[in-house]
């Protein structure tokens, strides 16, 4: 898990960078606020956040959370919307590949530790597996209440009737909840807290999930964690109960009516069809399928 | 039998700071005692202090010495001493006071005003309706008024509305200034009738009433303040 | 308007508060008590110390010196300042309520109005979406907005609907004490008629407590059936409303009350 005894890859690491790009008292500094987010589950602890080569919104709070707990015999997966190939989830996989010479990987159950941006795979995540959120916005309380005192007394105190209003809001304007990312969650019974802008549809793998689950926001500066097994759940009224999306088509490449579907358009007549946001499971699926089946797209799910 | 009212030793003045302190003595050491089913008339030449005796015993003014024992409950209470809600208390139950002028409550409808002092006492809204809708009757406020906040009435009609009020519960005491002052003859003695019915059930009575007419009809003891008099 | 006489203790009970801002005593040894169902009027020209010793007494603000008790529904009298925040705060959004002159400060402005009232109860643990839209619409109607502006953003509001919708806001938890800075101040004199007169009408018909600062003689009478007049950071009169407008002593009153007319 060090620097100095970090074995040096081919083609790996940069010299003149310590090993993941922070220098160890950082990482330190940040390995103890995350076990203090570990122990207070949902609550934001505030840190140190370093300026990192790269801008804000592109997942500076991640990277040093994944900087912080990443060792040389780690295996690193980052997926931004789902998809290992895009450019935000290429660069920061490069990134670790040449400031650590880690290894990366694109296959879930393969990776030790997880960086994403917008999803949660679609496999499910075992124990020792660390699942990394990079957040954007970690307060959940902030578009009810914009000064940062007042927010931090309503979670000290749990004064959390404000969270409902937003729902309330939700419906009576569009008839249902129709907040679709960033749905807030209680975690473990106590805190409010902002999942990240992943879609409703992964709330409910962050229940009782075996992984570790540790969300950093660079600009906020904050940290906060779910740990193995934390009961998370999410808000909603008695008569207007929390539903994820489901889609009427399956995913037009591999099938699936399970996963989280994207909406892709592939003409400019109107052509367009649903695809897995899960790049690896998609591809997983459609490997494991007799060669010779149809697209399901045109086969609309039946046989020809 | 137990007066009503007893007054001791009552003293008024007025100290006018925004005159150079002036000092305006208005009566001195009064004595008064009213007991049930008398009506006690107030007499004595204009600024003798008349008015200004009715709102000490209203509590309106504070009076500078002495003491009002009003009759409430069964035991006396010192007016002049008694914490504020006490005095709300004496004022809701046992002491009616009807002024020389109305004071209006924008949008609240005669009717209501009229009923109000009964539904302060616990009277549900429709038997106190109907009781205020029978007094203003009786004192001829045409019906389409009693939906209507009398702001915009004449002052005859405002007046009528004021005796209504005053005379809706039977308070055990009644102060009335000047009751008759604005009304015409059928409805001076309709007042008058009020009054004899108030002082039948036993009620105790003190008022200012310069017709002679109305003075006559009711009083049962003319009670002079000149001696008093501290000017 | 009725006083709760039967009641046998004082719903908040001031003593000897004071409050300095620097060099300026902004409030000087106040003492009173408060009784159920009982309206106080605080009067006084501005920088008389009225915004400061409402402050005070609804917890806003802590007095540099003196106790203010308030008597819990379950435990009996506590005193403000020995409370712990969570209580202190669980006070003020269900058992009090506080009136702002700017109804944009006790709103939220970005919610709708529905939300608004609604919010109270969603923090004590209202958790039925339908129930608690059936309970802001009942009390949008009772302060006497249209009902079909519910799903409306205040910001679409006259000044006088948004001081109402304040008003449902505060009252729908059925608070017992509401404390109420200028209600009226603001307002066009015919929306300051209907104002008072709702505000009037909820009081007698909760059974609320309350106290009421203004520097308006009128609203003064209207609403409170006793007054307290503030000059220079001390009380410098108390007394029953009308005595107090009607028979000032105190050549302050005096100059106060002759200075308007016929409150």
């Amino acid at each position: 898990m060090s620097a100095a005894t970090a074995p040096v890859a081919t083609g790996g690491p940069e010299t003149g960078y310590n090993f993941a790009y922070l220098d160890e008292q950082t990482k330190r500094m940040i390995r103890r606020t995350i076990l203090k987010a570990v122990a207070i589950p949902g609550y934001q602890c505030p840190f140190g956040g370093r300026e990192m080569p790269l801008p804000y919104g592109w997942g500076t709070g991640g990277i040093q959370v994944t900087a912080s707990v990443l060792g040389a015999d780690d295996t690193l997966k980052v997926i931004d919307q789902g998809a290992d190939d895009t450019t935000n989830a290429v660069s920061i996989r490069r990134f670790f590949e040449r400031t650590a010479g880690v290894a990366t990987t694109e296959r879930t159950e393969e990776a030790t530790i997880i960086q994403t941006r917008h999803r949660i795979p679609e496999a499910p995540l075992r124990e020792g597996q660390v699942l990394v959120y990079q957040v954007p916005i970690p307060e959940p309380l902030r578009w009810l209440e914009p000064r940062e005192t007042e927010s931090r007394k309503m979670h000290a105190l749990a004064e959390y009737g404000a969270m409902h209003v937003r729902l309330y809001e939700d419906i009576a304007h569009h008839g249902q909840i129709a907040t679709a990312y960033d749905y807030p969650v209680k975690v473990n019974g106590r805190y409010v807290t902002a999942p990240s802008p992943i879609p409703k549809f992964d709330n409910p793998k962050m229940h009782m999930n075996p992984a570790i689950q540790l969300f950093g926001a660079g600009r906020e500066k904050r940290i906060y964690a779910i740990p193995p097994y934390t009961r998370v759940e999410s808000l909603d009224f008695e008569d207007h109960p929390f539903e994820v999306q489901r889609w009427d088509e399956v995913c037009a490449l591999c099938g699936s009516s399970e996963s989280y579907l994207d909406e892709v358009i592939t003409d400019d007549r109107g052509g367009h069809m649903f695809v897995c946001s899960d790049t690896y499971y998609c591809a997983e699926r459609q490997a494991a399928r007799p060669a010779a089946a149809a697209p399901w797209s045109e086969a609309g799910g039946s046989a020809k | 039998m137990n007066p009503a009212i007893e007054v001791r030793n009552l003293s008024k003045e007025f100290t006018l700071h925004t005159q150079g302190g002036t000092v305006l003595p208005v009566f001195r050491n009064l004595d008064l005692t009213v007991s049930p089913g008398e009506c006690v008339v107030l007499g004595g030449p204009s600024g003798v202090g008349k008015s200004t005796l009715i709102r000490c015993m209203y509590a309106n003014y504070r009076p500078t010495g002495g003491t009002i024992a009003v009759r409430h409950d069964g035991r006396p209470a010192d007016i002049v001493s008694a914490p504020p809600r006490q005095v709300i208390d004496v004022r809701r139950r046992t002491l009616g006071y009807v002024s020389q002028f109305l004071r209006t409550i924008p949008r609240v409808p005669a009717l209501d005003i009229v009923a109000e002092p009964l539904r302060a006492v616990g009277v549900e809204a429709a038997e106190a309706r109907a009781r205020a809708a029978e007094l203003l009757r009786r004192l001829r406020i045409p019906e389409r008024l009693f939906g209507l906040p009398p702001a915009t009435f004449s002052g005859g009609e405002q007046q009528r509305v004021n005796i209504a009020r005053g005379f809706a519960h039977p308070y055990p005491i009644l102060l009335l200034d000047e009751p008759t002052a604005s009304l015409d003859a059928a409805n001076r003695e309709t007042v008058v009738g009020l009054v004899r019915e108030a002082l039948d059930r036993g009620a105790a009575i003190v008022a200012i009433l310069h017709d002679q007419d109305a003075r006559d009809a009711v009083a049962t003891r003319l009670f002079d303040l000149s001696p008093y008099s501290a000017m | 308007m009725s006083v709760d006489t039967q009641a046998d203790a004082p719903l908040l009970e001031v003593q000897g508060l004071s409050k300095r801002f620097g060099a300026i005593q902004a409030c000087r040894n106040i003492s009173f008590d408060l009784w159920p169902g009982e309206v106080i009027g605080i009067v006084g020209e501005s920088g008389s110390g009225k915004t400061t010793l409402l402050n005070c007494i609804s917890a806003r603000l802590a007095p540099d010196s003196g106790r203010v008790l308030y008597r819990t529904r379950h435990e009996g009298p506590a005193d403000l300042n020995g409370m712990s925040e969570p209580a202190r705060r669980m006070l003020m959004r269900t058992d009090w309520g506080f009136v702002h002159q700017d109804p944009r400060e006790g709103l939220r402005m970005r919610v709708s109005a529905g939300a608004n009232v609604g919010e109270r109860l969603m923090a004590l643990g209202a958790r039925h979406y339908g129930n608690i839209r059936a309970e802001a619409l009942d009390w949008l109607g009772m302060v006497e907005i249209d009902q079909t502006r519910v799903d409306d953003m205040p910001r679409t509001f006259s000044g006088g609907m948004l001081q109402r919708l304040q008003i449902a806001r505060n009252l729908v938890t059925r608070p017992r004490l509401v404390f109420m800075d200028e209600p009226t101040g603001g307002l066009d004199v015919s929306v300051q008629a209907r104002l008072l007169d709702l505000i009037r009408g909820l009081v007698a018909d909760l059974g609320l407590s309350a106290v009421v600062v203004t520097h308006d003689l009128a609203v003064a009478r209207m609403l409170s059936h006793r007054l307290m007049v503030m000059w220079r950071g001390s009380v410098v009169e108390t007394g029953l409303t009308d005595q107090v407008l009607d028979d000032p002593h105190h050549p302050y009153t005096q100059l106060l009350v002759s200075s308007v007319l016929q409150p």
